[in-house]
């Protein structure tokens, strides 16, 4: 096909494969999976700090809770231009569908590392089903959308392989996808929330609340908004020769995810403050706990929201990207409290969990894993541009 | 009682692959199975010997305790249950006036309403007619979720096992209570700190401790109501909080509060598509509107400037008309003046 426009990518062609860019992630992966090996030889003792009083880590904490919640700007930008009408944001909607995509199976990845049998991952369908735990639906939901977001990534591959029939019918199939990645991604980002609901002493009060899993969707929602900006800041200057919208097109897209972020990041701030007051727990914010609770409120969410809403009224894109980066450890920052860091609050001291360098040198391996899938994936097929021969169709 | 509380798509799979299991129909409010077993430990009795913990380990198989059971240090530090540890006893109040110290014995608790078996994803864990809550491993897969919803930190799970790790907690020596015979800790205490019997009647003893003796117990059995109670019951002269329970938080089981969002699940997929449809409908009407309506602005734009055109056309043609007009009366009064002069001259 047309593969000529498409191989020059900066990792291939002239320079060959000995860039550093491979050489380093060929290092991070091959570190990767020698500890995994150590993990299926040696057990989650040898590679984790994990512990009967803190039994979800890093591995859980960001592989599978951050991951899900950066994951978002899949079905957030595809819903905005395929259900709501929002067209000027087309073409950004491929790169987070694919960001998605990996992203769940990230997911997946960091779960398969983490499961003390993973080779019953399947077991709650076929073997035994737990469908009272909020675990299950999550499971259900995740292996369904993984699947709906792989069908939804397949018209590249299709215009990149030249197979019309089949990129036909997928695009035929649009509407009913994007439906279906809403009401499964409205489930499991939110009953990854209602997982801990079972922990009201467990969980600290100012986390804990039975409004948990819209807390989850709604900081989803503004996760996923934050990722599409910093993939796109990434993504824009490593692929800038694809890139075929104006550079007045592409700040417009961002302007106008920065405005939704900053709406986003408002409500969200309000259900928290909302939560806090309907279970009166003011009293609580002057406690350590309490600061480290505001740390997270005002430098995370309030702060990023003011400087969306800056960016977009004086169209100042470097404040937005800022805004998203902050946004994002923000995210990762609540789903480690809920997971690990304000979950067992008043447990001894030196119980305290603290990943160790394996853990988290197996989810850097991960992230590494998915950037360089994204580039492969991005320098053959058509993400960052239309294909000529697909212009204008869904 | 059992976990069969299906807030989720429990009516359609869970009811197909868990139907073995499924309660009768027609019980709203399951209040137990009648004559279930418990466990009291009156922490006014003990006195941190840990025969307890030694007998637990023996009749177990595991392997012995670590620190020896003459060795007073050991409560210098809390513990808490571990793989090879299913109870431990520590020391929570260390009075130094001569007053008795406190202690209370760790283990699973057996609730009523257990949160490890409402989590699990797998159904691997078992509430039985005759109290113990019981793990069956087969069913595994190794989530952790019991081990991090357990409101008791009763849990503990094989880290040290790469492929074959399980979950593990006291059983309230299932099988040798099937068999006739007590707990192993029970049959151990030499204090009488832990008797074994049918729940409702440990509730009764423990109500009637407290009456007989009101300066020595806390007016109140831990286990009977907490979290929906538990099967293992505490009784205490000083304030619970003091021995880590968690008195006073809620009764109400926690699988109900666990499980209370997942009603909201069949409302997403019920109405999720209808209202989806509805604001894509929208988004296409108004782009139809949009079209409809700059077409009809082109249209009239088009006929605007026809009718202009036509007219401009028109007052061309009638001035071209007047021109000529004028042209022709022009010539017409030059012959005349012409002719006048010619004749004149």
């Amino acid at each position: 096909m047309t593969d000529v426009t498409l191989d020059a990518g900066p990792s291939t062609g002239k320079t060959g494969w000995l860039t550093p860019f491979n050489l380093i992630s060929g290092v991070i992966l091959i570190g990767g999976a020698a500890i995994l090996g150590v993990r299926f030889t040696h057990g989650l003792a040898a590679t984790t700090n994990l512990s009967n009083t803190y039994p979800w880590g890093l591995w859980i904490g960001f592989d599978v809770m951050s991951g899900v919640a950066l994951a978002a700007g899949g079905f957030v930008t595809s819903s905005a231009v395929y259900l709501f009408g929002m067209k000027e944001y087309k073409p950004i909607v491929r790169p987070a569908l694919l960001t998605g995509f990996l992203g769940y199976f990230l997911v997946v990845l960091g779960l398969l590392a983490d499961l003390g049998r993973p080779w019953r991952l399947p077991y709650p369908f076929i073997r035994s089903a737990g469908p009272t735990s909020p675990l299950f639906e999550v499971a259900l939901c995740v292996a369904l959308y993984l699947t709906v977001l792989f069908i939804e990534s397949t018209p590249p591959v299709f215009e990149w392989l030249g197979l019309k029939w089949w990129r036909r019918l997928v695009g035929s199939m649009t509407i009913a996808l994007t439906i279906l990645g809403l009401i499964l991604s409205t489930m499991h980002q939110s009953t990854l929330g209602a997982m801990f609901m079972v922990a009201p002493t467990r969980l600290h009060p100012l986390w804990y609340t039975s409004h948990i899993p819209v807390h989850f969707f709604v900081s989803a929602v503004a996760a996923g908004l934050a990722m599409v900006i910093v993939e796109g800041m990434i993504s824009h200057r490593a692929f800038h020769h694809q890139v075929e919208i104006s550079r007045e097109r592409f700040e417009a897209i961002n302007f106008g995810l920065a405005k939704a972020a900053a709406v986003t990041l408002a409500m969200y701030l309000a259900i928290k403050t909302v939560g806090i007051a309907l279970e009166d727990e003011w009293h609580l914010l002057a406690t350590g706990w309490g600061a480290w609770f505001l740390v997270e409120m005002v430098g995370f969410v309030l702060l990023p929201c003011l400087l969306f809403t800056v960016a977009y009224r004086e169209r100042r894109l470097v404040l937005a990207r800022v805004a998203a980066v902050i946004t994002v450890i923000g995210i990762m920052l609540n789903r480690f409290n809920v997971s690990f860091i304000a979950y067992n609050w008043n447990r001894p001291t030196n119980e305290i969990y603290v990943p160790s360098w394996m853990e988290i040198w197996v989810t850097v391996a991960f992230i590494t894993f998915a950037v360089v899938a994204f580039k492969w994936i991005a320098n053959h097929m058509p993400i960052m541009y239309e294909h000529p021969d697909w212009k204008g169709v869904h | 009682m059992t976990v069969t509380r299906r807030g989720f798509i429990g009516g359609a799979v869970g009811a197909a692959i868990t139907a073995s299991t499924a309660d009768a129909g027609t019980v709203k409010e399951f209040e137990g199975y009648p004559g279930r077993y418990g466990l009291l430990h009156d922490t006014t009795l003990c006195v941190g010997c840990r025969s307890c913990e030694v007998a637990c380990k023996q009749v177990n198989g595991l392997p012995p305790v670590e620190q020896p059971i003459d060795d007073p240090s050991v409560f210098d530090t809390v513990r808490r249950t571990t793989e090879t540890s299913l109870t431990v006893v520590n020391r929570y109040v260390d009075h130094e006036d001569g007053e008795p110290d406190v202690y209370r014995k760790l283990q699973c608790m057996h609730c009523n309403e257990p949160c490890c078996a409402t989590v699990c994803p797998c159904h691997a864990f078992e509430k039985t007619p005759e109290g113990p809550v019981l793990y069956h491993p087969e069913l595994c897969m190794g989530c952790r979720y019991c081990v991090m919803a357990c409101p008791y930190y009763a849990l503990a799970y094989e880290y040290e096992d790469p492929l074959t790790p399980k979950v593990m907690r006291c059983t309230m020596c299932y099988d040798r209570i099937k068999e006739g015979l007590h707990p192993g800790c029970a049959d151990a205490c030499p204090m009488g700190a832990i008797t074994f019997g049918e729940r409702d009647e440990l509730i009764r003893i423990a109500h009637e401790r407290i009456r007989k003796h009101p300066d020595r117990y806390i007016d109140h059995i831990f286990g009977e109501h907490e979290f929906g109670g538990t099967s293992w019951m505490v009784l205490a002269g000083t304030p619970f909080k003091d021995l880590d329970l968690d008195e006073g938080i809620t009764t109400e089981p926690l699988p109900a509060i666990a499980t209370s969002y997942l009603g909201v699940v069949p409302l997403v997929i019920t109405l999720y598509p209808g209202l989806l449809l509805g604001m894509y409908a929208f988004s296409k009407r108004h782009e139809a509107v949009a079209r409809s309506e700059r077409e009809e602005a082109v249209a009239a734009a088009v006929a605007a400037t026809e009718e202009d055109a036509q007219a401009k056309l028109a007052a061309a043609a009638e001035r071209a008309k007047k021109d000529k007009e004028r042209a022709v009366d022009a010539a017409v009064k030059k012959a005349l003046a012409e002719a006048q002069e010619g004749g004149d001259s």
